[in-house]
């Protein structure tokens, strides 16, 4: 798993801009590193320089002569002996201090980590809502959503936890190396004898560990499925009589889960109990080396101290050190999947950009469109709608009606043709402009989860309780708004209500009546809402736009006859376009529909036309 | 649902009693514990015996100017500091390890084995996110943190009085002194601990809401460009990472607060026995090796104390989870077969098959009467009689109570008042498995199982042989598409069948009740269209299935309901309409306006062809998140 993603290729100018603002955050963060590294290592030396020289009176020749200019300064050894609590006020100083510098090391690391994974969400957000649509048509929403979270938060562990942590290691390495050097160098090269080891074997065991955290992993993922398909297949279960064996196939999921992490644990019981050899060795080997020394090389109980203090110091971090770099690949992988998404080029104004005031008369020209070279879905397209108009659209499942409809919102722009609207090329209008005039209902409408009245509002906030209200009357919806318990406060979607598919269309052609734009599109978003409700929209509709040109896209030959022109589409050609009456008369899609309600009829007066409409079924 | 997920109160008291009852299950791997107690409490004195086998090497060596009895001191320092404490660790988290995943697996089973025998009002109400978040999660943390809150709890509670003996003998004046750092890093450890939980809790709520956001962002991408309001969905989620931003912050800093402030109590327990034991050691009182233990010691206390109180705001913000498991388990049983029925015909994981009377499938409801919900009856002293073999075809308007009569027939419910009688006895004198094992029960949407295909048609009757299984197949006409698939029969279909067409998994579905080969089949047909293709692969294989079975069908397609022996029309919990096709036409009634709407649908989908459905994308799991 790993092999593949070794070709590591940061990309330094995100990593640029994601740091950017929170840059000195790092710097301050790393002197506090520092600086409480310093204070940390001091602490032992204070004891020492109290123990050996206050109270002993021992001078240490590596002791830096400075400190014993300042005791002699405030009146030597003997006054600093008499006045013992002046050194405990100093240890608890340089405590004080460390506490300091630590606090700030992790603010600032929050505050860093922090900033930067909120400038990658935020950036992450607004380039997912730019990006062309066909981009979320082709990607998964799992797989974008598992990114933005889980990528990010890889990311912001790395920054917050371990990049300074590495920090930390290597400057508490290089200060207690120059002090224990500067004060014994056999016995510095005693103390750090073993951390080597216990580095690479932390490193190398984490590596492999991995391996062992995936297999817990999946077999936890296969509890879950298995309960999963358990709990949604219930009533199969329980209509074959299947628990027994249910059961047994929970326990082996079960039974795995437990076995496979308990060799991940066991595995750590071994980690930890082989390091911690290595860790209390490195202490006893100091601690025995020391007394060794002191009783033959005149080595002082303040350095046996000192080096024990630090052995015990060192151990931790770079046990620590070896499972950070162990698991540093995976913030870079990380980094580069982020990437991938915002590498993806945003939606671009393929014209002037220009700002018309919209009216509503529209025009497509041998429209031609496909989302690829190699397919037409739609094909020399030609036709004309007026202000006022209606055009109703009819054609059989892949005949392009949804295509023509996302044409027009410039979601895709044509392949050739061109489409005019009142006047100007649709590709030179801007494209918020454009989207802001039409008004569209899906047959699936997506709602946001929020309040009703807020879903209505969305797309003008400040509106009245009035207009909102109204909105909904002409939708058919009000009633139904008004029957729940929280009204119009009633949350919809995941958080709360689940709306059928009826009143979530009602609800959306609410929202876009709020939207009073000049252009209007029903994409079948009436199909889950009865005839007479239907009807009665239509008729409220009907009366308040008067000036708006409307498409709808329908199955309802009720619907299809009032409109002023019907467009019939075939396999991404327009075949037939005229009124009812006209195409009528005409054999085809249109009177084969129209015809429906005599095959009823003689399907009623004795049967006989059940195989006709079966034939007619395969036939398309 | 909803309510299911509420935030529960996190300044609950923690509550000893759900502690106690999760604490059992560790009770019962009675070895583990010991060996994990007794481990935990020898390494929290061996973590005292460092600073006193120092003491000794200092006293006796450096102060004594003498290297003699150096090597005895070494072996005790390897043989008990390290290879013992060594062993020791290896042995704890081994045990721990063990005793975790089997706490684990034990609730895990148990919690299972309870939803295998709920009965379906609490499907009903209980969502399955909900309840996959209480099965794998909670339980994961719950257990996790039983196991190793003994391991933490025991060490540092070792350690604290272990501290305090070895303080007290070295020198008790010296240890009264130093220990009063105690109670002030106590209180500070007990208060930010639970503070930092607190803000923990909102930052990970936070963070639902923004996989939320970013779920609808994704999902909602076409309606956002349609109503151009990126810029403002954008401006909220940036409210809504700013938020993310200062609790997360706010959290970090108190934790950089917490560590430097503890650490800083220890060390002013140290200045304590530097000041006070410099002074004894200059007059003599004290050695050189007892200032260094007594420094050594005092700087290491606070681990411990910070351990047990962080240990305690752990056990009270999981107690929520806590009850939450607990509740499932204990969740009583609606549908319970009696002593006596249990004595004769076993139960449903140990039946008596032996025993069972065979089941013809004569079906009577006789006054019957049910309500989901105490008040509101969706049946009316409803009485119905079906003889072994009929086809009855359920139609009415949703909340009529078809499916209500359907659910009853299975026993999935059992009627508030009246009886069932199957063969002429009540239903409830025989076991659940008796009956379930008789019948056959197709969906609409049909639910698949990942494995094989021939796994799943075999799913009613295990031991079928592989004849069996193509036999059935065929008699569905499944046989054809599946032997097209790359492995035939040893296809995989994929988690819940996803690898094949919702006509595909139908038919194996079928196919499964085929060879199941029950008395009753129960078919509830959706509401949603099918295209076609599958109403035709369909039509067929339902006859076959119907055959010479007593069947209720939750009819939505004409073919289904037109070759029914008896429709009833369901409307309020009662039949409002009954007979064959032709008669129920003729009444011009409720029928005949659903069979003319119905009738258009269909010719008019057969002329255009299916509108092929848009899935919403099952979005993130966020009951996960509490």
């Amino acid at each position: 798993m790993e092999s593949k993603q070794q070709k590591k290729k940061i990309n330094w100018k995100l990593v640029g801009t994601v740091t950017f603002g929170v840059r000195r955050y790092f710097v301050l963060g790393s002197a506090a590193v520092l600086l409480a590294a310093l204070t940390a290592y001091a602490i032992p030396l204070i004891t020492s320089f109290t123990v050996d020289y206050v109270i002993a009176g021992e001078k240490l020749q590596t002791m830096p002569s400075v400190v014993y200019g300042w005791a002699e300064k405030i009146g030597g050894r003997d006054y600093l002996r008499s006045n013992i609590h002046i050194m405990a006020l100093i240890l608890i100083a340089a405590a004080l201090l460390n506490g300091v510098f630590t606090f700030i090391r992790g603010r600032s690391v929050a505050l860093a980590s922090e900033g930067i994974a909120k400038v990658i969400r935020d950036t992450l957000y607004r380039h997912l809502q730019a990006v062309p649509y066909d981009y979320h048509k082709h990607s998964s929403t799992g797989d974008l959503v598992q990114r933005c979270t889980s990528d990010v938060d890889t990311i912001r562990r790395f920054v917050g936890v371990q990049l300074l942590e590495i920090v930390r290691t290597v400057a508490m390495l290089i200060v207690a190396l120059i002090i224990m050097f500067s004060m014994h160098a056999f016995m510095a090269l005693i103390t750090t004898a073993a951390l080597p080891v216990l580095f690479l074997s932390s490193f190398v065991y984490f590596r492999k560990v991995r391996k062992q955290f995936t297999l817990s992993d999946e077999a936890e993922g296969k509890i879950s499925s298995t309960l999963q398909e358990n709990l949604t297949g219930v009533r199969v279960v329980r209509a074959f009589g299947q628990q027994g064996s249910e059961i047994e196939k929970f326990t082996r999921c079960n039974a795995e889960y437990r076995d496979v992490t308990f060799k991940l644990i066991k595995m750590l019981g071994f980690y930890w109990g082989l390091t911690d050899i290595l860790a209390y060795g490195q202490i006893c080997i100091t601690l025995v080396a020391g007394v060794i020394l002191s009783v033959t090389d005149g080595f002082t109980l303040g350095q046996v101290m000192v080096f024990t203090a630090y052995a015990g110091m060192l151990t931790w971090p770079v046990r620590q050190m070896g499972r950070i770099l162990a698991d540093l690949g995976k913030a870079t992988v990380s980094l580069e999947r982020i990437d991938e998404i915002l590498s993806h080029p945003a939606e671009t104004e393929p014209g002037k950009a220009l700002k018309p005031v919209i009216k509503g008369e529209i025009e497509f020209k041998n429209v031609c469109f496909g989302y690829d070279a190699y397919d037409d879905v739609l094909k020399d397209i030609s036709f004309k709608a007026c202000p006022g108009q209606t055009i109703a659209i009819l054609g059989s499942t892949g005949s392009g009606k949804t295509s023509l409809v996302q044409l027009l919102q410039r979601l895709y722009t044509c392949t050739a043709g061109e489409i005019i609207i009142d006047g100007v090329n649709i590709n030179d209008i801007d494209h918020r402009l454009l989207r802001s005039n039409i008004g569209i209902v899906l047959q699936e409408p997506f709602l946001y989860s929020r309040t009703i009245r807020e879903n209505i509002s969305i797309v003008k906030p400040d509106a009245s309780d009035e207009e909102v209200y109204n909105a909904a009357k002409i939708a058919a919806v009000h009633d139904v708004i008004e029957s729940f318990e929280k009204k119009y406060d009633t949350v919809v979607g995941e958080r709360g209500v689940t709306l059928s598919g009826g009143q979530k269309q009602r609800v959306a052609i609410a929202r876009m009546l709020m939207q009073n734009a000049p252009i209007l599109i029903f994409d079948d978003s009436m199909s889950a809402v009865d005839t007479e409700t239907d009807a009665a929209i239509r008729e409220a509709l009907n009366k308040r736009r008067k000036s708006s040109t409307t498409f709808i896209i329908s199955h309802r030959i009720t619907t299809l006859c009032e409109a002023d022109n019907i467009l019939v589409l075939d396999g991404g050609r327009l075949v037939q376009q005229g009124k009812h009456e006209e195409l009528l008369k005409v054999d085809g899609l249109y009177a084969r529909i129209a015809g429906i309600q005599n095959m009823l009829e003689q399907e009623l007066n004795g049967g006989g036309v059940k195989s006709e409409h079966r034939d007619q079924g395969t036939g398309i | 649902m909803s309510t299911a997920i509420k935030e529960q109160e996190f300044d609950k008291k923690v509550d000893l009693n759900i502690w106690k009852r999760l604490f059992k299950y560790a009770i019962t791997y009675k070895w583990l514990v010991v060996i994990i107690v007794s481990m935990l409490a020898f390494l929290a004195l061996a973590d005292l015996g460092y600073p006193l086998f120092a003491k000794y090497a200092i006293d006796t060596f450096v102060e004594g100017k003498t290297l003699e009895g150096l090597t005895e001191f070494i072996f005790a320092y390897i043989g008990i500091l390290i290879l013992l404490a060594a062993f020791a660790v290896v042995l704890f988290i081994c045990c721990a390890g063990k005793l975790e995943m089997n706490i684990a697996y034990d609730i895990r089973q148990q919690a299972f084995k309870k939803l295998q025998e709920l009965s379906f009002s609490f499907y009903d109400k209980t969502a399955v996110g909900y309840l996959m978040a209480r099965v794998v999660s909670d339980v994961g943390r719950l257990s996790e943190l039983v196991a190793w809150s003994i391991v933490d709890l025991m060490w540092a509670a070792t350690y604290v009085a272990g501290s305090i003996v070895v303080l007290f003998t070295l020198h008790w004046q010296l240890a009264l002194l130093v220990l009063t750092v105690i109670p002030p890093l106590a209180v500070l450890s007990v208060v930010f601990s639970k503070k930092i939980l607190k803000y923990q809790r909102r930052v990970r709520k936070t963070n639902s809401k923004i996989t939320g956001a970013f779920n609808e962002g994704i999902m909602g991408a076409m309606t956002t460009k349609t109503l151009v309001r990126e810029e403002r969905n954008s401006k909220e989620f940036v409210v809504l990472t700013g938020e993310m931003r200062k609790a997360s912050i706010k959290s970090a800093v108190l934790s950089a607060l917490f560590m430097p402030l503890v650490m800083f109590l220890g060390s002013a327990g140290a200045a304590l026995a530097l000041f006070k034991g410099g002074q004894g050691v200059i007059a003599g009182v004290i050695g050189f090796g007892t200032l260094s233990a007594f420094i050594a010691i005092s700087t290491q206390l606070f681990e411990p104390i910070q351990q047990i109180a962080r240990i305690f705001a752990e056990l009270q913000s999981a107690q929520a989870s806590a009850e939450r498991v607990l509740s499932l388990i204990d969740t009583p049983l609606e549908i319970v077969d009696t002593p006596e029925v249990e004595e004769t015909f076993g139960t449903n994981f140990e039946p008596k098959r032996e025993n069972w009377p065979e089941l013809i499938g004569d079906i009577e409801f006789e006054h019957v009467s049910f309500a989901y919900k105490e008040g509101e009856e969706v049946l009316n002293d409803f009485s119905l009689k079906v003889r072994a073999g009929e086809t009855i075809a359920l139609v009415g308007e949703t909340g009529s109570g078809k499916s209500t009569i359907v659910n009853l027939v299975c026993r999935f419910y059992e009627p508030t008042q009246g009886r069932i009688l199957i063969d002429g006895k009540d239903y409830k004198e025989r076991s659940q498995l008796w009956l379930q094992e008789n019948l056959g029960y197709v969906l609409q949407s049909p639910h698949l199982f990942s494995g094989t295909i021939a796994d799943n048609i075999r799913y009613g009757k295990k031991d079928a042989s592989d004849e069996e299984v193509r036999r059935a197949a065929r008699m569905v006409r499944a046989e054809d598409f599946i032997l097209k698939l790359e492995k035939g029969y040893d296809t995989e279909v994929g988690e819940s069948g996803a690898r094949l067409s919702t006509g595909q998994k139908q038919l194996i579905s079928f196919a499964r009740v085929i060879l199941a080969d029950p008395r009753i089949f129960v078919l509830d047909e959706a509401t949603s269209s099918i295209d076609t293709e599958t109403e035709q692969l369909i039509h067929s294989a339902v006859d076959t299935v119907l055959s010479g079975r007593t069947s209720f069908i939750v009819a939505h397609r004409l073919s289904t309901i037109r070759s029914a022996d008896r429709i009833l029309v369901i409307k309020n919990g009662s039949v409002t309409e009954s007979g064959t096709h032709r008669e129920l036409l003729a009444m011009k009634g409720y029928y005949y306006d659903l069979y003319t709407t119905q009738f258009r649908d269909e010719a008019r989908r057969a002329i255009l062809g299916f509108e092929e459905e848009v899935k919403p994308e099952e979005g993130f799991d966020r009951y996960q998140e509490d």
